[in-house]
């Protein structure tokens, strides 16, 4: 028996093998920045959500979801959408272990910080602390924070006192 | 419901003001933990520029694009703060010149974010709700620059002599500034109106808390307030915005409408 595909799940399905361009080892659907492929009144769309306002891979990104598509003859129209706003809570078990094995500790939760006044005045007060992050290489909890920004907006750069390795640490958002 | 236009450019123009003063240190930073610093928080504030400009512009029709508002408007245009478009440098008169003061950026990164963290907070209950969509966004962004800033601040305050005497230098120069966030101008009062926008006033206790809890971390000494109340967000503004400008829009006036 042969099942016959939706145009949006074929989509999906293509889209499936698309990589971050920045950190190649997780999906882009691993990381929540694919969001859906529907059918528009003007035909497929897929609707994606950027990651920071700023991040300069959303072009690259757009571009690779079309020619992906474009390839197997598909047209479709990429809608950026920004709420809900993309969170690092959306990305899969899966993926934070690839990120592990690729060097990267994988950011904490973030479903937990509140928003409302008194809680920002709050945040503000105790901007100093920062949990602890394991060591991806050694799994050490031994580790200090050398700058809040690493080598792309979305990570921040640790050390590991016990291996002594830098590593990137991708923050929670 | 739509937020104003002005507005949006209001909100807009910060974001790109500073994100472009901040970018002057790329290649520049201290160190180069910095340089990636202030770059990244450079990227995050255009980001959200572009964001805003991109709204308002699909409200403003005939043409308008996030292009031609940020590089084909002139000085009187722009509505952001006069806090946003002063140089990296202590106050200085005439033909003075000097180098990029880290402790000035950093003064001015904080008071911009501990008032931006309450701003967007508040935003995300904006009736406009694409402004609200990128509340949310950019108040995640935003929390970490306060955070780098803060920790500065207090690293350089609370640190040598001369890091000390800097950072309040810096603090005495650019407070004055801040006075013109709690004096609503036009655009926020139709904003706070039609409920898309908010009462800047209510969030001055909060700001007042932010920082006064930082500054004594730091050992720095808050100035008194002044009568000054500056008047970027109406478009009137210091001599250093043109500069900032000439600087961002001259390579899109030569080519308009260039792609690559």
């Amino acid at each position: 028996m042969t099942t016959t595909l939706t145009r949006a799940e074929q989509a999906w399905q293509l889209l499936e093998g698309l990589s971050d361009p920045e950190i190649p080892v997780i999906t882009l659907r691993e990381l929540g920045i694919l969001r859906e492929v529907r059918e528009g009144a003007q035909g497929l769309e897929v609707v994606i959500t950027p990651t920071y306002s700023g991040c300069p891979a959303m072009g690259q990104i757009e571009d690779d979801v079309r020619s992906t598509l474009a390839a197997a003859g598909l047209q479709a129209k990429v809608v950026t959408q920004l709420a809900p706003a993309w969170t690092t809570d959306w990305m899969t078990e899966a993926a934070r272990e690839k990120l592990r094995a690729y060097g990267i500790a994988p950011p904490h939760a973030c479903a937990s910080e509140k928003t409302g006044s008194a809680n920002v005045v709050q945040f503000a007060a105790r901007s100093a602390k920062t949990e602890a992050v394991h060591c991806p290489q050694c799994g050490s909890s031994n580790t200090t924070e050398t700058s809040h920004f690493g080598s792309t907006a979305c990570k921040a750069l640790y050390r590991c006192l016990d291996c002594m390795e830098p590593f990137d640490y991708f923050k929670p958002y | 419901m739509q937020a104003p236009v002005d507005y949006l450019l209001h909100l807009a123009d910060n974001a790109l003001v500073l994100g472009q003063r901040n970018a002057e240190w790329c290649g520049h930073g201290p160190i180069l933990e910095e340089d990636i610093a202030l770059s990244n928080n450079s990227l995050d504030l255009i980001g959200q520029a572009r964001l805003l400009y991109q709204h308002a512009a699909t409200l403003m029709g005939q043409g308008a694009t996030e292009d031609t508002l940020a590089y084909f408007r002139d000085v009187p245009d722009f509505k952001n703060y006069t806090l946003c478009e002063l140089p990296h440098l202590p106050l200085m008169s005439a033909t003075a010149c000097g180098d990029r003061d880290f402790a000035t950026t950093i003064v001015r990164n904080f008071l911009y974010s501990s008032l931006m963290v309450l701003v967007w907070d508040r935003l995300q209950l904006s009736k406009d709700e694409q402004l609200a969509a990128i509340a949310a966004k950019s108040l995640k962004e935003v929390r970490y620059h306060l955070r780098h800033s803060r920790d500065w601040l207090v690293r350089l305050g609370d640190g040598t002599d001369e890091s000390h005497q800097r950072a309040q230098a810096a603090l005495d120069a650019l407070m004055p500034y801040t006075s013109e966030f709690w004096v609503a101008s036009a655009q926020e009062a139709a904003a706070q109106a039609n409920g898309c926008g908010l009462d800047m006033a209510e969030l001055r206790a909060d700001w007042n808390t932010i920082v006064d809890a930082a500054l004594q971390e730091a050992t720095l000494q808050r100035p008194a307030d002044s009568a000054f109340v500056p008047t970027g967000k109406q478009g009137v503004h210091s001599e250093h915005l043109g500069f900032v400008l000439a600087e961002m829009q001259s390579l899109a006036r030569q080519h308009p409408g260039a792609t690559w």
